[in-house]
């Protein structure tokens, strides 16, 4: 009998009972609930004349409609408000823990929970957001799940699940300096597809995922569900173990120390085989820039766009052409070439204290170039804010003429006043550029918050080479 | 949740492969936190020509005249047929929430995105996976034939065209008997509080960090 993988210990440690081979009723450790995908979930509940099975479990915030600027006014759009409003309501009556806006613990879902060792490896963790992908980082079996969902998790602590396939995706060597680890997720979605990952749990892996701190591989995990995997992970290691030490709802003392010896048990046996298997050279990953719709339709730098009378597939070209005229680009165009209007550094991809570092790393002793109109930086945590702030990295955003907001998902899908107009062009460090994903008619690129950075201040894409 | 048995039903074809959730239903009507009337903003930004905005009145609205969906023929249709990887990207339930309240009982596709599959069961929409080829054909074969129908036989897993062929398709087992008796999930795993029970017993022993 072959070994098992990361994924297949993980399941089976959950497994409350097995109603068929590929089906079990999983136990779920950490329920993160956000405001866009419970109201309904509770009042389900409440209909039901039913409670919370385990309130501990359960961590709620809102981040998809706060306001990135001055909260002293407090949520002006009412819509937003009352689906801010339902949430602390619901937390209130049913006991849940909840980071409200004014605490410097609030900010994006997929943020705070590791932020706060709400996370930990070997957890199930659920959120009703398709990014809880980002948790697998620290060996976590974490997805996302529908409100249906979300009320059956909580009066329940389980879900109904369908076992996946497994993947590996091994990463070899380094990256090379200015590449990120969005850069690998870019390349990796380039090259198995947005379909790619459908039906597996990817697990990441090689000598330049070792050397990702958590952050960037958060980051991608946070865009396997890109490839189309509802869960990404990484084993544990030491990285792991470092991060998660001392942080609020850590375990502590004896028991760290035995949870400590239970993680490092977190990795795929040596002979665990896996369904399908990818292998990529991280030294020969370039920075990448998407140019379309979909986070498929992707180059590097110094590439340019696509030409879609060289694509054989009709169904492919005829999305190309159609990503063409939306995105406002023509085949063959370098992409150094293309001019943004808006610049957006923030995320549940990107956002964390790593990214804000990189970043001003770029941006130091220059300025947003003149034709562009805003450029936003959104930390994605009162805390990354804080500890931005402690750093003086604020103060080099703002000199350059950058924007310096509030916590929250802002223009990554627009759900509050950050958006673009219809017809602006955006370089973006978020994870999704689907057609008026961060405002109507608006156009998105996804790229590295270094590359977002470079962007912003030469005014069009450009290699960092510059910088 | 409805039950789902035998669907006989138009067919609406929508040619385009990776439509995801955002398309299915604009970020701005998830606003809302109940989870009906989602149907007149399914495929906003596609189907009409202004800007969509929760509270308007969707019946004044100019309506795309390109859009398939506003094609007199596909007026009441029941079944969408799809590309692959439908519903890719969020996991919002508005999704299908709002393909349900317009009145789509089945979808077909080649290739689903997992969360949004999912969501479907929760909802009594059937999400069925065909052959690339077989959906080609399909989408020849609605567009020579206005008020083209399916037949979609869930008991039996098969597909009927109007000339007779059949197509039989695959569904997990657990999940079709949801499906076909409209069970409610919460209520079944509720069934088993016992193993909850000793589950989390052994699991606080083994773990006890996890529950803190
Ligand atoms: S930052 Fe964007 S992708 Fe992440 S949870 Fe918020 S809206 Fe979703």
């Amino acid at each position: 009998m072959s070994g098992r993988t990361l994924y297949d210990k993980l399941w089976k440690s959950h497994v409350v009972r097995a109603e068929n081979d590929s089906m079990a009723l999983l136990y779920i450790d950490r329920h993160l609930v956000h405001e866009v995908t419970s109201p309904q979930a509770f009042e389900g509940l409440r209909l039901a004349g039913r409670k919370p099975w385990r309130v501990a479990a359960n961590l709620a915030v809102a981040d998809h409609n706060v306001p990135t600027t001055d909260r002293a006014l407090g949520v002006t759009d009412p819509v937003s408000r009352l689906q801010i409003d339902t949430l602390d309501e619901n937390c209130l009556e049913f006991g849940i823990t909840e980071f409200r806006m004014n605490d410097v613990r609030q900010g994006i879902v997929h943020v705070i929970g590791p932020e706060q060792g709400a996370t930990l490896p070997g957890m199930t963790v659920v959120c009703g957001d398709s990014h809880t992908s980002t948790i697998g980082a620290f060996a976590a079996l974490a997805f996302g799940i529908g409100t249906s969902e979300v009320e059956h998790v909580l009066a329940t602590q389980c879900l109904l699940a369908k076992k996946s396939k497994s993947m590996r995706v091994t990463v070899n060597h380094r990256l090379p300096e200015g590449v990120t680890a969005k850069d690998i997720a870019l390349a990796i979605i380039r090259l198995i597809g947005t379909a790619g990952g459908t039906g597996y749990a990817i697990e990441f892996a090689g000598e330049a995922i070792r050397s990702l701190s958590m952050e960037g591989r958060m980051t991608l995990c946070n865009m396997a569900i890109e490839a189309g995997a509802r869960a990404g992970m990484v084993a544990v290691d030491q990285t792991t173990i470092d991060y998660i030490q001392g942080r609020p709802f850590a375990p502590k003392g004896a028991l760290w120390e035995s949870a400590v010896l239970n993680w490092r048990t977190l990795k795929s046996d040596d002979d665990a085989h896996f369904d399908y298997e990818v292998c990529l050279d991280a030294s020969k990953i370039r920075p990448h820039v998407s140019w379309g719709t979909s986070p498929e339709m992707v180059v590097t730098i110094d590439d340019c766009v696509p030409d879609p009378e060289r694509e054989t597939d009709p169904v492919r070209r005829e999305a190309f052409e159609r990503a063409l005229v939306y995105m406002g680009l023509k085949a063959n165009q370098p992409i150094n070439t293309i001019r943004v209007d808006k610049v957006f550094i923030g995320s549940c991809t990107n956002s964390r204290i790593e990214d804000l570092r990189a970043a001003a790393g770029v941006v130091q002793g220059h300025h947003v170039a003149e034709s562009v109109k805003q450029a936003l930086v959104v930390p994605g945590s009162g805390l990354v804010k804080r500890q931005a702030e402690s750093e003086g990295l604020d103060q080099i955003f703002t000199k350059a003429g950058f924007e310096w907001r509030e916590p929250g998902c802002s223009m990554c899908l627009a759900m509050n006043a950050d958006r673009l107009e219809p017809g602006e062009r955006c370089a973006s460090t978020s994870n999704r550029n689907f057609e008026g994903r961060q405002g109507s008619g608006g156009r998105t690129h996804l790229v590295s918050p270094q590359m977002a950075a470079a962007a912003a201040i030469a005014g069009h894409f450009t290699d960092l080479g510059a910088f | 949740m409805e039950k789902f048995t035998v669907l006989n039903g138009i067919v609406a074809p929508l040619d385009r492969s990776n439509v995801d959730t955002d398309a299915i239903i604009p970020k701005q009507f998830l606003k809302s936190i109940r989870r009906s009337g989602f149907g007149p903003n399914l495929f906003d930004a596609w189907r009409y020509l202004d800007q969509g905005e929760p509270g308007l009145d969707c019946s004044k609205r100019p309506l795309n005249p390109d859009f398939v969906l506003n094609f007199e023929r596909y007026d009441g249709a029941s079944i969408l047929l799809a590309r692959e990887n439908f519903g890719c990207g969020s996991s919002r339930e508005h999704a299908p929430w709002a393909l349900l309240d317009y009145g789509f009982r089945a979808i077909l596709a080649p290739s689903f995105a997992d969360i949004f599959f999912n969501n479907c069961f929760k909802n009594g929409i059937l999400p069925v996976v065909l052959d690339p080829k077989a959906i080609n054909e399909l989408f020849k074969q609605v567009e020579a034939l206005p008020g083209y129908r399916l037949s979609i036989d869930l008991p039996r897993q098969q597909i009927k065209t109007p000339d007779g062929s059949l197509h039989s398709f695959e569904i997990d087992a657990f999940r079709k008997e949801c499906l076909v008796n409209g069970l409610d999930d919460i209520a079944l795993t509720l069934r088993h509080v016992e193993d909850i029970r000793s589950y989390e017993k052994r699991r606080l022993q083994e773990t006890p960090w996890l529950f803190q």
